[in-house]
């Protein structure tokens, strides 16, 4: 194997949201509530390469695709980008960092300006950019409605004319308008019915080889994530319980926790039927992330240990890591 | 329904008239239209309807009641009521526009630049507005008036140092609930800056609340002018003035009523008429697809 | 009327229309279907197909704002010809239903305990404390933990998972027979998803209760089904064993859903998708809804209107070329 440089390094990032104090809190001297959403993650994302994030409603990976494309400043930890930090001292640097990773969101309906045609839209993103001179800007238009297959009159319209797969056609479009290196896409499909996800994933797997696009996507939808993802990365409570390579993964999880979510992704197939949940429980809240590893509660395996002690996520190959005391042991078992 | 919103949307609509137009054919708006535009003829052109000079004295005519001579009747000093109604429409759409439109841009730069921004000045802002909506509006106008002493420009004034906070708040409310959609995220993750994410996303969409406000305000700073001018605090006689006419015939509403009647009704139509416009406004500058 | 006693729900050619700004929106157009005792049957269609709306029609939800026609036999009685008032009493207590939004299904104001009660109070003539011993006995089998300390709870005190357990208790409160279920897991996680359907399962096999389960996750229908009605554009296009269904579809609309899931397939390989989009409500097509995005169509299928056809071992298809499709799927 050759050592690829990473172009994203995420090192250690927290984030935690304080919830207002209300009067009533104040004086029952109740303690000020902390939404705990990232705690500790540590990333790399390869030139190129997809990387999938998956975990379950309020795990902290919507939090962490805003935080990459700075759409929120994070408590601790550091993002580096070709090897430099993003810090927020040098605007120069930021500048050209959010152009270079941009983000498309999951809800068609409200990710673009109501009032504003495809066009307005495209050429706000070019100009305020300087991405071509003013008289190719039409041209270009033209190029990125070509690229993400949509009509030419599709320019001149507002975004209530379009079905939800378009619109999200026209986000990739935005997003592509300035020509960046990296995109994050939230949920891009999860709002879409399945034959539209399709053509929308298909589109998104096209230029990513056309472009030399490095993607990360963030979803919950297991079997697309697979899909489309070199490599994988679940969270569970604000942080990385298991990352590397998809395929290996999906068909062999190491972490309890990513096999509970496998086995509970319903098959296609009414051969595979299970007659028993995958898990019991349910997530705990961000407000209080159980001590030591956060998945003990609800985890077969815990022990003593697993209470008092966080693991840290460690290589146990060269195609994963895994954050587990115990993964040795399960793995042989 | 949700359910049955999908339904519609996947159904192409048919292009005959263009929708925003079709809003604005129903009667509603037609007729707050109507009253509208003539209000400002009159407010422009008093000189070609008014059929006296609204401050000529005719002592053979006082207190005539209304006749085809003067339709309105005429005052305690022969003056024609129907004359003096028309001028005071200068005056009172004058109000009507200065008495608001001031408030209303502070007000909005001041609401947006809060939502958007947040931090200490947000909730300074907050403060100011819980004091402000304290008091009753026109106790507060009529103590800034008194300070400032009476007269029409004083009174815009006290309008509209009281009444951006209105419109503030107003506009921090609408401008935070379009910062939860996603487009205004996308403006950030695009690099744009905060003035432009501001007046050229945000805002656009924030109007529509804005504009209704607006015109019911209008109607509003009327009605105030009018209590302004009859408490002896706005216009000034012989200024004719709807409340100042009002405040004239209020010691001969027994014996001549159209005196204080007329000037009334003009303000109830013109009231009526900014709402019945500012109704439609709402549902026609709405973006289409929004329900 | 002949094999009633088989069935337990027998809808024919149900079909609602709204009608919005001078045009006539079909969002169901003539289906017909059984439902057996006991079975779980699967309604499974993209949004806009009109699986809800069917569902809403069948117990008389839709009709405030819909024209519903055709028959639904219930126990021999057309439950469409009957009244609100008539329908109160099979509407909770025979025939239950739970949502997609636990959020909004419950009422805020009201502790989950009186939610549930109120339920028995209408349907049973239980006395107060044998109600509330009830109410208890009912969210421990929806596996609420603690169950009597949580009848005092409102809703806003439960995750969605646990509200969507609440709504099943309430739905249970009467012992009904059928139970229709819109999207119940849609807005869930998948662990909880998979918790809240092994729970549906295991409690209609215990109650012998049927299941109507309208989804538009295939996944879904494989783990939980026993039989399954394809719909597109308010028409039903499939029905069949689950089986039978997802492994050997017979209609184009079904192998095109069926091949556009991301599931044992090469990864980063482009993935199948149906071209085209749905056809307009207030446009329906004179012939087969699916023949502007099918590659099988021929003159007929743009003529003629395919009818539900069995196609011997329990699967029926309205497709005018089942045949050639077999082929395709075998192939």
């Amino acid at each position: 194997m050759t050592y690829e440089a990473p172009v994203l390094e995420v090192e250690d990032l927290h984030l935690h949201f304080p919830l207002k104090r209300t009067l009533f809190d104040a004086i029952q001297r109740k303690q000020k509530r902390i939404v705990k959403a990232l705690n500790g993650v540590s990333l790399e994302v390869k030139r190129g390469e997809t990387l999938g994030i998956v975990g379950e409603s309020g795990c902290g990976k919507s939090t962490l695709a805003r935080c990459l494309a700075r759409l929120y400043e994070a408590d601790a930890g550091k993002i580096h980008y070709d090897g430099q930090e993003v810090a927020a001292k040098d605007a120069a640097a930021l500048r050209e960092y959010n152009r270079k990773v941009q983000m498309m969101f999951q809800d068609p309906y409200s990710s673009l300006n109501p009032r504003m045609t495809v066009r307005q839209v495209l050429s706000e993103a070019l100009r305020v950019h300087n991405m071509r001179p003013p008289e190719q800007i039409n041209d270009r238009i033209a190029e990125l409605l070509d690229l993400v297959r949509l009509p030419q009159d599709a320019a001149d319209k507002l975004p209530y004319e379009f079905s939800g797969g378009q619109r999200q056609r026209i986000a990739i479009a935005r997003a592509l308008s300035v020509e960046p290196e990296v995109l994050v896409a939230d949920e891009l499909v999860s709002a879409l019915d399945v034959s539209v996800q399709a053509q929308v994933v298909n589109l998104l797997l096209e230029l990513q080889d056309k472009l030399d696009l490095t993607i990360l996507f963030v979803a919950h939808d297991l079997r697309l994530v697979r899909h489309v993802s070199h490599r994988v990365a679940v969270i569970y409570l604000g942080t990385i319980v298991e990352i590397g390579d998809s395929e290996q993964l999906f068909n062999a999880p190491k972490h309890p926790y990513s096999k509970a979510l496998l086995a509970a992704a319903p098959s296609l197939d009414p051969d595979k039927r299970h007659t028993r949940p995958s898990i019991s429980g349910e997530l705990p809240s961000p407000l209080n992330v159980p001590k030591g590893c956060a998945f003990h509660a609800r985890c077969p395996h815990a022990s003593g240990q697993c209470q008092s002690e966080t693991p840290r996520l460690r290589a146990l190959d060269e195609l994963g890591k895994v954050a587990c005391h115990h993964a040795e042991a399960l793995l042989s078992a | 329904m949700t359910q049955l919103d999908t339904l519609q949307a996947t159904t192409p609509q048919k292009k005959k008239l263009h929708p925003r137009v079709k809003a604005l054919l129903r009667p509603g708006f037609l007729l707050g239209f109507f009253i509208l535009s003539s209000s400002i003829l009159l407010a422009v052109f008093p000189w070609a309807f008014a059929p006296y000079d609204p401050n000529a004295f005719d002592f053979n005519a006082i207190q005539k009641s209304p006749s085809w001579a003067h339709p309105f009747g005429t005052d305690n000093l022969g003056r024609d009521t129907l004359s003096r109604v028309i001028w005071a429409y200068q005056v009172d759409m004058q109000i009507a526009f200065f008495a608001t439109f001031f408030a209303m841009v502070i007000g909005v730069i001041v609401g947006s630049l809060v939502a958007y921004h947040g931090g200490i000045a947000d909730v300074l802002f907050g403060r100011l507005v819980d004091v402000t909506i304290t008091f009753p509006f026109l106790v507060l106008v009529i103590a800034v008036v008194a300070v400032l002493g009476p007269g029409l420009t004083n009174m815009y004034v006290a309008v509209t140092l009281v009444q951006w906070v209105y419109y503030a708040r107003l506009t921090r409310a609408e401008i935070m609930t379009q910062m939860t959609s996603d487009y205004a995220s996308a403006g950030k993750v695009m690099g744009y800056s905060s003035t432009r994410i501001i007046f050229r996303h945000l805002l656009p969409n924030a109007t529509t609340p804005l504009i209704t406000y607006w015109m019911t305000d209008m109607a509003l700073a009327i009605l105030l002018g009018s209590s302004l001018g009859y408490l002896g605090l706005g216009a000034q006689p012989p200024q004719a003035e709807w409340g100042v006419l009002i405040a004239e015939g209020r010691n001969f509403i027994t014996t001549a009523w159209w005196m204080s009647l007329m000037p009334g009704i003009a303000i109830v139509v013109t009231g009526l008429g900014f709402s019945l416009v500012g109704d439609s406004l709402a549902d026609v500058l709405r973006p289409r697809g929004a329900s | 009327m002949t094999n009633q006693n088989e069935s337990l729900l027998q809808v024919r050619d149900l079909t609602t229309t709204f009608h919005s700004k001078g045009r006539v929106l079909r969002a169901v157009d003539g289906i017909s279907f059984d439902v057996r005792a006991g079975e779980v049957l699967g309604l499974v269609g993209e949004s806009g197909s009109g699986k809800s709306i069917s569902l809403r029609s069948i117990i008389g939800l839709a009709r405030d704002y819909g024209t519903v026609e055709g028959n639904v036999y219930w126990k021999g009685e057309d439950l469409l010809t009957q009244t609100d008032k008539q329908l109160q009493c099979v509407r909770g207590s025979q025939i239950s239903m739970i949502f997609q939004e636990p959020m909004t299904s419950l009422n805020p104001l009201l502790t989950v305990g009186l939610q549930i009660e109120e339920n028995l109070k209408a349907h049973t003539d239980l006395d107060r404390r044998a109600r509330k011993a009830r109410a208890i006995e009912l969210l421990d089998m929806v596996g609420i933990p603690s169950a009597s300390s949580r009848l005092k709870d409102f809703p806003h005190q439960f995750s969605g998972g646990m509200r969507q357990r609440v709504m099943i208790a309430i739905a249970l409160a009467s012992n009904p027979e059928l139970l229709l279920a819109d999207e119940p897991t849609t807005a869930l996680d998948v662990t909880i998803q998979d918790q809240i359907l092994q729970l549906l399962l295991s409690l209609a096999k215990d109650l012998n209760m049927a299941i109507v389960l309208v989804t538009h996750d295939l996944g879904v229908v494989a783990q939980t089904c026993d039989r399954v009605a394809v719909m597109y554009a308010g028409r039903l296009v499939e029905t069949g064993s689950v089986r039978d269904v997802l492994k050997r579809p017979q209609h184009p609309y079904t192998l095109g859903l069926l091949k556009s899931v991301p599931e044992n397939m090469p990864p980063r390989t482009p993935l199948y998708s149906v071209p085209g989009t749905p056809p307009a409500l207030d446009a329906l097509p004179k012939g087969c809804a699916f023949a502007p995005r099918c590659h099988k169509a021929e003159d007929v299928c743009l003529g003629t209107k395919p009818p539900l056809s069995v196609l011997g071992d329990g699967i029926s298809s309205a497709c005018h070329f089942t045949a050639d499709i077999r082929e395709e799927v075998l192939a």
